[in-house]
C-alpha cells in the first residue's frame, strides 16, 4: 500500500517541474526545517534528490554561468571524462556500503563552481527519504575550481512519517588551488535510519575547506569518517561538528586530516551531548606528514545520564620534524556551579540546564558563513527545546 | 520592616559545620558590611541565603519579608527578590552576556533593550561585551561590572554582594559602587556586603559592620571604625575588644 504522502509525491516527480514550489507542501515543510529555502531567493542553486530520483537541479539565474549543477548521472553522460573524479578519494572497495553504491546508485549531485567565481549565496542541496524501507544510494561530486569561493548547505532528512530506511552516500570533493569551500551538512534522520556517508576531500595549494556538521534529530545508527587530504602547500581544513544524541541514537562520528602539503593546517572542533540511552563515539585523527604542518583537535562532550555513553578518541600522528599537532578533550557532566549561578538569575533548574546545553552547542564554534549562522541557530534551538 | 530575618542558622558544607546558630536581621533600606578573614564563612552565609545546593542548612530558619523561605529553591528565592553578585562567577560557554541580561530583566532573547537599559549597559562599559560568552576572557573588573549590572536588572530587594570590589580598578569601583548605592536608595532595598577593603564604603552608605569569625558574628558597630580597628589590630583583637554595641545586629538579644 502506498504511504499517505506517496501519491501526491509521485505526482510531483512525474511533472518534473523544475521549481521547488511544485513539490508537495508537506515535503517542503520538512525540508525548510533543515535550512532548505522554498523561494530560493537567497540561494544560488538548488538540488533536490527525493528517494531515488533527482527532482530538481537548478541554478538561480543570477548565478548562471558561475555554477554547474546537475544530477551526477546526467553530468557523466554529458562529459564522460568526469569519470576521472569518481572513486578517486573514496575507495570503492572500502566496505560493503561503498561496494553497494559502486554497484548501483540512484544519482547524486554534481556541483562545479567555475574558476575565480565568488558565490555570495549558499547553494542548497536536499537529499530526502519519504518511502519506507528504501535504501537511498547516492554518489556526489563537488569541484571547486581554482580561485573560487562558495558555500554549500546540504540537508539530509527522512520525512517524519517514514519509520525505517537507509542512506548510503559517497561524496568526493575537490577544492582546487586557491579555492575556498564552506560545506555545511545538516542531518535530520529518524530513529530507524541507518546512515553511512563516505567522504573524501582533496585540497590544493593555498585552498581551504570548512566542514560544518550538525546532527540534531535521533538516528538509529550513523557512522562517518570523512578524510581530507591536504595535499597542497598551505592548504587548510576545518571539521566542526555539533552532535545531539538522544533517544537511543548511535553515533560514531569522526574525521581524519592527512597533512601532506608543506605548511598545511587542520582544525577539528566538536561538541557532543549524549542522553536518553545514546552512544556517541567521537574520533579525530590528524596525520602530519610534512614539515611545518599544524593541527589542533578539540572535543567537548556532555553526558546527561547513566544510560548513555560517550567516548572521545583523539589521535595524532607525526612523521616529519617540525610537525605541530595538539589535542584537548573533555567529557563530563553539566557544571553544577553554572546551573546554580543561572538559578540565582531566576531560571528553574530545567531552564538553566537547557540554556547551558544550547550554549554548549553554540553555532559560533562552526565556521558558518553569516547567511547560515542565524538559520542554523534556529534549527539547533528548535531541536533542543523540543526535548 | 525586616527584609531579612535569620534565626539560629547552622550551615554545613559536606558535613562540616561552617556557621553556628547565627541570628540577625536586616531592615529595609539598610546596608551592612560583613568583615572576616578568609575562610570564616562569609561566602557560605551568602550561599545559604541564596539556597545554593552545596550549602546545607542543618537547623534554623530564614525569613524574607516575613515569609519562611528556608525550604525554597534558589530560583524561587531569586523571584522573591533575593539576588547576589558572585565573587567568582562561572564562565558559561555559548551563553552571551546579552542573553543573561535579558533574562535578568525578564525579557525574551528576541526582545531588545530599552534605551534606559542601553544607557546603563553603556555606563557599565559593557556594550562591547554583549555578544561575548559569559565571563569567558573577561577581566576581573569586567566580571564585577557585569555582576552588578545583572543585580540591578534583577530588581532585587535583598542584595547579597560578595566582594564586588576585589580585582576592580578605582574607576570601576566608583562606578559600580555608586550605581549600587543609587539603586539601594531608589528602591529601599537592603544589602549585605562582603569586603576586605574599605574604599567601597566611600560610596555605599552602610549602617553597621560586623565581623564573622569562628562561625559566628562578633561585634557590630560603625563599619568605618570597625575597618580601622581591623586594619590596626587584626580580626581577633577587633573581636576581643568587647566594645559591643547592640544597636543594629540584634543577634545578642535573640540568644
Amino acid at each position: 500500500m502506498l504511504h499517505a504522502d506517496e501519491e501526491t509525491l509521485e505526482a510531483g516527480i512525474l511533472s518534473k517541474e523544475n521549481e521547488l514550489t511544485k513539490l508537495p507542501h508537506k515535503i517542503l515543510e520538512e525540508a525548510q526545517k533543515v535550512g532548505i529555502e522554498q523561494d530560493e531567493k537567497n540561494r544560488s542553486a538548488t538540488f533536490f534528490h527525493l528517494n531515488q530520483d533527482t527532482v530538481q537541479a537548478k541554478v538561480n539565474e543570477l548565478f548562471e554561468g558561475k555554477i554547474e549543477l546537475m544530477d551526477v548521472k546526467t553530468a557523466l553522460k554529458q562529459n564522460p571524462q568526469l569519470e576521472h573524479y569518481m572513486w578517486r578519494l573514496v575507495d570503492r572497495e572500502k566496505d560493503e556500503f561503498t561496494r553497494k553504491v559502486a554497484a548501483d546508485y540512484s544519482g547524486g549531485y554534481f556541483i562545479r563552481i567555475l574558476p575565480g567565481v565568488e558565490i555570495a549565496f549558499p547553494l542548497q542541496s536536499c537529499l530526502m527519504i519519504t518511502k519506507r524501507n528504501i535504501e537511498q544510494r547516492v554518489h556526489n561530486i563537488i569541484i571547486a575550481e581554482e580561485g573560487s569561493n562558495s558555500h554549500i548547505i546540504t540537508s539530509c532528512l527522512q520525512h517524519s512519517t517514514v519509520d525505517s530506511a537507509a542512506h548510503l552516500g559517497v561524496s568526493e570533493i575537490y577544492v582546487k588551488k586557491g579555492a575556498a569551500l564552506n560545506f555545511t551538512m545538516i542531518h535530520q534522520w529518524s530513529e530507524n535510519t541507518l546512515v553511512r556517508p563516505r567522504t573524501g576531500i582533496e585540497i590544493g595549494d593555498n585552498a581551504s575547506f570548512v566542514s560544518n556538521y550538525i546532527c540534531m534529530r535521533p538516528v538509529r545508527d550513523m557512522q562517518m569518517y570523512p578524510v581530507a587530504y591536504c595535499n597542497g602547500a598551505d592548504s587548510r581544513v576545518s571539521f566542526n561538528s555539533i552532535l545531539y544524541g538522544h533517544k537511543h541514537s548511535q553515533l560514531d562520528i569522526g574525521s581524519k586530516a592527512v597533512l601532506n602539503g608543506k605548511g598545511s593546517k587542520a582544525e577539528m572542533v566538536s561538541r557532543a551531548i549524549s542522553r536518553e540511552g545514546s552512544r556517541i563515539i567521537i574520533r579525530g585523527l590528524i596525520e602530519g606528514n610534512s614539515s611545518d604542518c599544524k593541527g589542533h583537535l578539540e572535543c567537548r562532550g556532555l553526558l546527561m545520564d547513566d544510560d548513555s555513553f560517550m567516548q572521545s578518541i583523539p589521535e595524532l600522528t607525526a612523521r616529519k620534524k617540525g610537525v605541530e599537532i595538539t589535542h584537548e578533550a573533555a567529557v563530563g557532566k553539566i557544571s553544577e556551579k553554572e546551573v546554580a549561578y543561572l538559578m540565582t538569575r531566576k531560571l528553574s533548574r530545567d531552564q538553566a540546564t537547557s540554556l547551558i546545553i544550547r550554549g554548549f552547542m553554540d553555532v559560533s564554534i562552526l565556521g558558518l558563513p553569516d547567511a547560515l549562522s542565524a538559520e542554523t541557530k534556529k534549527i539547533i534551538d528548535a531541536s533542543t527545546e523540543a526535548t | 520592616m525586616d527584609i531579612l530575618e535569620v534565626k539560629d542558622l547552622t550551615v554545613s558544607i559536606q558535613g562540616k559545620v561552617i556557621l553556628k546558630n547565627l541570628s540577625f536581621t536586616l531592615k529595609k533600606g539598610e546596608s551592612h558590611i560583613l568583615f572576616g578573614p578568609n575562610g570564616s564563612g562569609k561566602t557560605t552565609l551568602i550561599g545559604a541565603l541564596l539556597g545554593l545546593p552545596s550549602y546545607e542548612i542543618t537547623s534554623g530558619k530564614i525569613f524574607f519579608m516575613g515569609q519562611d523561605i528556608t525550604a525554597k529553591s534558589t530560583d524561587e528565592r531569586a523571584k522573591l527578590g533575593i539576588v547576589a553578585s558572585f565573587q567568582s562567577p562561572p564562565e558559561i560557554a555559548g551563553v552571551k552576556l546579552a542573553d543573561l541580561l535579558k533574562l535578568c530583566l525578564g525579557k525574551k532573547p528576541e526582545d531588545s533593550f530599552s534605551s534606559e537599559e542601553q544607557q546603563l549597559i553603556e555606563r557599565f562599559k559593557l556594550t562591547a561585551f554583549l555578544g561575548r560568552d559569559m565571563n569567558v576572557g573577561f577581566s576581573g573588573g569586567e566580571r564585577k561590572r557585569s555582576e552588578i549590572l545583572q543585580l540591578i536588572f534583577l530588581k532585587g530587594k535583598l542584595l547579597l554582594l560578595d566582594e564586588p570590589d576585589s580585582g576592580v580598578d578605582v574607576e570601576s569601583l566608583k562606578l559600580l559602587a555608586s550605581e549600587l548605592q543609587r539603586y539601594i536608595e531608589r528602591t529601599g532595598s537592603a544589602a549585605l556586603l562582603i569586603t576586605h577593603k574599605g574604599d567601597i564604603m566611600d560610596y555605599i552608605k552602610a549602617k553597621y559592620g560586623c565581623v564573622l569569625l569562628n562561625g559566628n558574628f562578633h561585634c557590630f558597630t560603625d563599619p568605618l571604625r570597625m575597618y580601622e580597628d581591623i586594619k590596626n589590630y587584626g580580626y581577633e583583637e577587633c573581636v576581643a575588644c568587647r566594645r559591643r554595641n547592640t544597636g543594629g545586629w540584634n543577634f545578642e538579644q535573640r540568644k
